[in-house]
């Protein structure tokens, strides 16, 4: 805790001196302490043409310096700026001695030039230039990132805005892009290893026996005798990682000026290797208008979560002249990132304390059908039938109601409860009884005393395109095993599996992700937008990464429309780099035959 | 003690698991394969935005199909529905959170709005019951970048997410043992070196009083395959060194992490002299602050005979309670103190009296655990 207090203290510090930074020369100007915002013209790269090279560079983080991989010699890299309906053509220089790629998050292009390697394409071969060519179909805030290796770890990642061909429906007076994420003076394979050798390595929030929690010994014991950590809330935190806000740390005050009664759109990419984020702006209430880069209906809150991978676009209206902190804290609370909103440079306001870090409850082990009482229907999960607690209403009156202590009654590594999930040492458990988690906050935010973003809240701004009932569901269980550090799906890492999860072009199919770990993964489909379940019709929000919260569902719609073979992962690089990624394929009908 | 105890019994219990282990697997294998797709009714996955890159052209708005029974083949394995015979109850209900509709088709759970609603569209419609297409091999790309530079970059791919191989050296202990005169140490190490499921073990300790020969030297050399979340079985071969006959020895035994957070192992070894002999010890990290750790540790050994030239009787011959208090300036180096009591029993502790040494001692210990 003495790192967290000292940190606290650099924060309050940062303010003063905030504003006489000096100008780094590896930063973006979009992304330079005190910038004036988007609607200056700023070096960004746009046009037909783009050229992004891909090198090794230096550098610095609150004052000291650290190796990254950065593109255009900035971390991150280059905002790239484009319009719907244009074309574009990205040469992409790999300057590394290693293979590199680039995939561009969010954007629906031909499968080849998703930028997979060993999935859509190759890869880039060091010191060779691979030109991605592809229309540009969409608007929004996305975002590019290497997959190969652990580069997304080390600053090989960069924000895109593409506008919309005629007006932009969300109107504002200023823009400002907030990319953040979190980097790490220890080597990416180095933090790969210490996780293999010791799974809690990065956790220093564990309990201990003068910690003072309000937790009984028998909890303790309960979570013991499961070999579960209530506070593996993430695997890679504060305690390594520096939290950046457009390549800044917290020292820098990076500071995005608005005038006073502006409408300011504040484009939120979260580029992060490993970290959820809870974002919120004290004295500002933040209106979502766009998530994943599509519009939804406006909605006002006070806080967000916003997932690895994922993007929303908020409106917020400072109307006083003073400066406002955005604080984007880390979901286990071991560290933030931190920004400043204001009239002019050199301003700075009081930023707040970490919270306390959330202690993980059953329901995070997927037994929060017990959560609804006694008796509620609503807690009858399939998996919970199967083990005959509550097949029929009538017959159901005894299963929840009766069951006291739930972790007693359920076997934490039951089978029979995931048919498709394979007999593994990567399934340390499987949730008994996981409900939907759609409609809560996120971990940590239920209790914090103002409105918090669910994906319940999102509703579409236009209707979806494909309003088809699914014909097909499938379930597809996130599996984990924190001791030996092994991520899957179904119990099978990529290095295992035998086949991809087929698809037919056109069909389109329920998807429900069932998270059987103590974590929230961000699960992303390339190539494609699917809707989410959360009662909605035809006007669900559409996505392209899904937080499955711990021990919960998620589902989601899609229609399998782009044919080609598409990565399909947890969007923590180092769960994904542990297994947790499957190929999903679409083939046209006639292929399939 | 007796979770020590049953230690052994499981031993021999996961030893049989292994093959049913296996099967449980294969079994698996078998009901994943999905059967081959029937010809879906042809419906666009025209979306916009491939419209728009003329990828296909917008069909006129389709009507919704009929709703479908929402038996997957999943569900009706769990016995959850019937697949055939099941009729569909088309009422879509009004999404309720915690009662989508497919649940409630299977009589799970009544949704919270009774009222059947008409208009579901969308994501409120419920899933029909297509069987999946057949499994294909993830080989699209081949098509247009070639199987020859495709196959490389595959080869990594799953090398590089799930495939790794991983390396750890641990000195658990390296301590001096303070006791009047008989001033000593002892050391115990390992090595690994493996993927996630496989792996090399190499382990070497030893102790002994300064200014004497190493007693109870051993090196040990085992396979290492994970059997469980938790568990490794692991074989063998074990080579004493040090003073006094050297033995060696074949080594099978588990280790791992047991309900409660206690560190296991226990192992079986039969020498080349044809003696059995076994070994079980257990530990616990209580934190008391992040970096400050109470460590109890206890040992058994147990011998199946009686072996003079070793000064061995047969029974229990020895144990030893070690309490440490280890504060971890880095997780990766941490000094400790301790208290270490060991212990001599039935013939074994007479042949160590008649040696002129003490059964059992009590000793404090300074040293320092690291590892990288």
């Amino acid at each position: 805790m003495n790192s967290t207090m000292d940190r606290r203290q650099l924060l309050r510090g940062a303010g003063m001196g905030g504003g006489a930074l000096a100008l780094s020369s590896w930063m973006p100007a979009w992304a330079q302490t005190n910038s004036p915002g988007l609607v200056r013209d700023l070096p960004v790269v746009s046009g037909e043409d783009i050229r992004l090279k891909i090198a090794h560079q230096m550098v610095t983080i609150d004052g000291r310096q650290g190796h990254a991989i950065g593109i255009n010699g900035t971390v991150p890299g280059p905002l790239v700026r484009l319009r719907e309906g244009q074309k574009v053509r990205l040469h992409v220089e790999n300057a590394l001695d290693e293979d590199s790629s680039i995939h561009w998050h969010g954007l629906i292009l031909p499968f080849h030039m998703d930028g997979v390697p060993g999935v859509s394409f190759p890869g880039i071969k060091p010191r060779s230039t691979f030109t991605y060519e592809f229309p540009i179909v969409q608007s929004g805030t996305y975002w590019y990132h290497s997959h190969s290796g652990l580069q997304e770890q080390m600053g090989h990642y960069g924000p895109i805005v593409i506008d919309p061909e005629g007006t932009d429906p969300i109107v504002s007076d200023r823009e400002h892009v907030i990319v953040l994420s979190d980097y790490s003076f220890m080597h990416p394979h180095k933090i790969f290893q210490k996780l293999k050798q010791m799974g809690g390595y990065f956790n220093q929030q564990k309990l201990t026996a003068t910690d003072g929690e309000p937790m009984s010994i028998k909890d303790r014991m309960e979570w013991g005798r499961m070999r579960m950590d209530p506070t593996d809330v993430g695997d890679v935190t504060g305690s390594t990682y520096s939290f950046l806000i457009n390549g800044h740390g917290a020292r820098d005050n990076w500071t995005a000026l608005f005038r006073p009664g502006e409408r300011v759109r504040l484009r939120f990419v979260n580029a992060s290797a490993m970290t959820t984020f809870n974002v919120r702006i004290p004295g500002l209430k933040i209106a979502i208008v766009q998530s994943d880069g599509l519009p939804v209906r406006p909605v006002a809150v006070d806080e967000f979560q916003i997932a690895v991978a994922e993007t929303y676009d908020a409106i917020v209206e400072p109307i006083d002249d003073r400066a406002y902190t955005l604080v984007a804290e880390s979901v286990d609370r071991s560290g933030m990132a931190v920004a400043t909103l204001a009239p002019r440079p050199g301003m700075a306001a009081v930023v707040p304390p970490l919270r306390k870090r959330p202690l993980a409850t059953m329901k995070y082990l997927g037994l929060g059908g017990m959560d609804h009482g006694g008796g509620g229907a609503g807690g009858c999960t399939p998996e919970h039938a199967a083990m005959g607690h509550c097949t029929m209403p009538e017959a159901g009156a005894d299963a929840a109601a009766a069951a006291p202590a739930p972790a007693m009654d359920h076997g934490m590594r039951d089978f029979s409860v995931a048919p498709g999930v394979k007999k593994t040492p990567t399934v340390q458990s499987i949730s008994p009884m996981p409900v939907d988690r759609m409609g809560e906050p996120g971990q940590g935010l239920a209790d914090v005393g103002h409105r918090v973003l669910t994906y319940r809240d999102l509703v579409a701004v236009e209707r979806n395109p494909d309003i088809r009932a699914p014909e097909r569901a499938m379930r597809i269980h996130l599996t984990g095993n924190m001791e030996r550090y092994m991520w899957a799906f179904d119990g099978e890492k990529l290095s295992e599996v035998k086949a991809p999860i087929p698809f037919l072009e056109g069909e389109r199919v329920r998807v429900t992700l069932v998270n059987d770990t103590m974590m929230g993964h961000p699960i992303h489909l390339h190539g494609h937008f699917f809707e989410l379940v959360t009662g909605h019709g035809d006007f669900a929000p559409r996505k392209h990464t899904v937080n499955v919260q711990p021990g919960g569902t998620a589902t989601f719609d899609f229609t399998a429309d782009a044919v080609g073979d598409w990565a399909f992962h947890c969007h923590m690089l180092y769960h994904m780099h542990g297994g947790m990624m499957q190929v999903v394929t679409v083939r046209p009908r006639e292929d399939a035959a | 003690m007796n979770r020590l105890l049953s230690i052994g019994v499981a031993l021999g219990a996961f030893v049989a698991a292994v093959p049913a282990l296996a099967q449980a697997h294969d079994g698996h294998g078998q009901q994943d394969a999905q059967p081959a797709p029937k010809p879906a009714p042809a419906a666009s996955g025209c979306t916009p935005e491939h419209a728009a890159m003329g990828h296909c052209k917008m069909p006129e708005p389709v009507p919704a199909p009929p709703a479908q029974s929402s038996c997957t083949p999943e569900h009706a394995k769990m016995g959850h529905c019937t697949m055939p015979e099941a009729k569909p109850e088309p009422p879509p209900a009004a999404t309720d959170p915690d009662c989508s509709p497919e649940h409630a088709k299977m009589g799970h759970c009544t949704p919270k709005t009774s009222a059947v609603d008409d208009t579901a569209v969308g994501t409120s419609l419920p899933a029909g019951d297509a069987p999946a297409p057949r499994p294909v091999a993830a080989n699209y790309a081949d098509r247009v970048w070639g199987k020859n530079d495709m196959q490389p970059a595959r080869d990594m791919l799953r090398r590089e997410h799930g495939g790794g191989t991983f390396n750890q050296v641990m000195l658990d202990l390296a301590e001096v043992k303070i006791a009047k005169g008989h001033e000593g140490y002892k050391f115990e190490g390992s090595v690994w070196y493996g993927g996630d499921i496989n792996r090399f073990v190499f382990k070497a300790e030893g102790e002994g009083e300064f200014g004497e020969a190493m007693e109870g030297a051993e090196l040990t050399a085992l396979y290492s395959r994970a059997i469980d979340p938790y568990f490794n079985l692991q074989a063998g071969i074990r080579q004493d060194v040090g003073a006094g006959p050297d033995r060696t020895h074949a080594v099978i035994g588990v280790e791992g992490l047991a309900p409660y957070w206690f560190e296991v192992s226990g192992y079986l070894y039969l020498s080349n002299k044809g003696e059995v002999t076994a070994s079980f010890a257990g530990e616990y990290d209580q934190r008391l602050t992040q970096r400050l750790i109470l460590q109890p540790k206890v040992e058994f050994d147990l011998s199946a005979q009686d072996m003079p030239e070793l000064g061995i009787g047969s029974g229990l011959m020895g144990a030893e309670f070690g309490l440490r208090l280890r504060y971890e300036i880095a997780r990766e180096f941490a000094p400790y103190v301790g208290v270490v009591h060991e212990t001599k029993f039935g013939r074994t502790a007479d042949y160590a009296r008649a040696g002129g040494s003490d059964a059992s001692s009590t000793n404090f210990v300074i040293g320092v655990r690291a590892w990288f």
